[in-house]
């Protein structure tokens, strides 16, 4: 019950990784891109935390999932901000 | 087809376009990627030929000659960095 | 087709391959250094993959972490001095001239010929066979560790390592060389958003650093790992720029590249003697001299590999104009 629950939340959140990757191939422009890159990764990497988080063995292993869940989260949301602050100005400065 | 023999390949392959592009590229920038890519084929066929089949472990000797490897490479770079940079600044103080 | 793990294998093969070609061949340079990074990241799970944690920790830290932020701070500076001419933004920095076709030919037979040797000799070579596996399980007990890589990075082959300081100890003279008096493009202003960041990852950071380098007496990691990991701390108090390198902390610097080597030598020499050659530890010291070897080395890549990337040797503002002037 607990292995399939985990598979499922692992597959499901793979689903979201899939559907961000493609809204990166097919959005038009780089905010569109950096929408559809940040929330759809940001869910799917919580679906899959989540999913090993269930088959871990000990608490100190659910701690350490946490961890690395709460810091790439931390670090790809930094990065969407940094890349559409940057190209903004790039924008900017290209229609000046 | 067993992991040694797929990566070994891979390895192989890597090396030969880093090799390619060393000789073939004509910025200095790109020159470094292509030795580093050179590297790091050497360093797949290293780790290939560590591995053994799972339930026994692999040999550490040739992973700690990896490990040094890719500190000295990171060595080189730092210094072909810097000199592509004094290069460049000196080029520019010519054209001026 | 049994085996799902060769569906993995084959894909991440196949992509490591593709992206080492589009690295190559990427028009912007920007784009090619952001490909060759998750080049790395790939090559640290096929290595993973191969039962190698050591070296993909090694590789994600040092050879893609650390060198991409070189990379990209170099691909900036080349940036910025093209821009000071006026130059448009280039996509190769370096003029371009026309190659007469023998020469590409000459060069695609060379390497074809290599390639075609490489593969020849990996094909005939018995894979698997007997390495060194026996001998370094043989003298676990000896080496006073419990992991096989770092047995043999601070034990059995410790000369090897000692050499691997030294040439990352070379690497920063000669950068701090090549770069003075060099004019430094300003660095690019990073947000609110960035510092609250840096601020937030910096303490975890020391403490992964830190984690990874007592782990590996007994586990995947180490100081070299560790020590990229506490460098990455050093990057980010740059970009930061809640660190800035003042002409007074020099010395400090000094002292820091060179405590890994003096202490790892001073160690290798003071163990000789009582009939024990360079290097060979006394056995029931060995735990404690390895890891302050380790504690040690690893303070001085960080300091060096933050150095490396911080580049020119922090100077006092009007010594470098005047050195620049004469």
């Amino acid at each position: 019950m607990l292995d399939l629950m985990a598979a499922s939340l692992v597959v499901f959140g793979a689903v979201f990784f899939i559907a961000g990757t493609v809204g990166l191939l097919r959005f038009p422009d780089i905010y569109c891109r950096l929408h559809a890159l940040t929330k759809a990764d940001g869910l799917g990497l919580a679906l899959v935390a989540l999913g090993m988080a269930l088959k871990a063995e000990s608490f100190g292993e659910v701690f350490r999932i946490v961890l690395i869940w709460f810091f790439v989260a931390l670090a790809s949301a930094t990065c969407g901000h940094l890349i559409a602050a940057y190209a903004r100005q790039a924008d900017r400065e290209g229609k000046a | 087809m067993t992991p040694d023999l797929i990566y070994g390949l891979t390895g192989i392959a890597v090396f030969a376009i880093g090799l390619t592009g060393a000789l073939c590229a004509q910025d200095r920038l790109r020159r470094v990627l292509a030795l580093k890519l050179c590297s790091l084929g050497a360093g797949f066929l290293l780790v290939v030929a560590a591995w053994r089949e799972p339930p026994a472990a692999p040999d550490p000797v040739p992973h700690a000659l990896v490990i040094t490897g890719i500190v000295v490479m990171i060595s080189a770079t730092a210094v072909a960095l810097a000199l592509i940079r004094r290069l460049q600044s000196l080029e520019a103080e010519d054209d001026d | 087709m049994t085996d799902p793990f060769l569906i993995l294998d084959l894909l991440l093969a196949g992509a490591v391959i593709a992206l080492a070609i589009a690295t190559l061949t990427a028009r912007d340079l920007f784009a090619a250094i952001v490909l060759f990074i998750v080049l790395g990241l790939l090559s640290a799970l096929a290595w993973v993959r191969l039962s190698a944690p050591d070296v993909a920790l090694a590789e994600a830290a040092i050879g893609t972490g650390v060198t991409g932020a070189l990379l990209l701070k170099t691909l900036h500076h080349l940036r910025y001095v093209a821009g000071t001419l006026g130059e448009q933004a280039a996509h190769g920095v370096t003029p371009v001239t026309p190659v007469p076709m023998s020469v590409i030919w000459a060069n695609a037979a060379f390497c074809g010929l290599i390639t075609l040797g490489l593969a020849i000799a990996f094909l005939d070579a018995p894979l698997g066979g007997p390495g060194f596996d026996a001998l370094v399980a043989d003298a676990m007990p000896a080496s006073g560790v419990d992991h096989g890589v770092t047995a043999v990075l601070l034990n059995f082959r410790s000369y090897d390592t000692l050499m691997e300081v030294v040439v990352l100890l070379a690497a920063v003279i000669a950068v701090w060389q090549i770069e003075r008096g060099l004019s430094e493009a300003p660095a690019p202003d990073l947000s609110v958003i960035w510092q609250g960041f840096a601020r937030l990852t910096l303490p975890a950071i020391v403490v992964v650093g830190t984690y990874l380098l007592w782990k590996g007496s007994e586990a995947p990691g180490g100081a070299f790992q560790g020590g990229a990991v506490l460098a990455a701390v050093g990057i980010l108090l740059l970009l930061s720029r809640l660190y800035v390198p003042h002409p007074s902390h020099r010395a400090l610097a000094r002292w820091g590249f060179v405590l890994g080597t003096g202490v790892f030598a001073g160690v290798a020499l003071l163990v000789t003697g009582g009939g024990r050659v360079t290097f060979e530890y006394p056995p029931e010291h060995a735990k404690t001299l390895i890891l302050l070897i380790e504690g040690l080395v690893t303070v001085s890549i960080a300091v060096t590999l933050a150095a490396l990337f911080h580049g020119r040797e922090p100077v006092a503002l009007r010594a470098k104009e005047a050195g620049h002037d004469a």
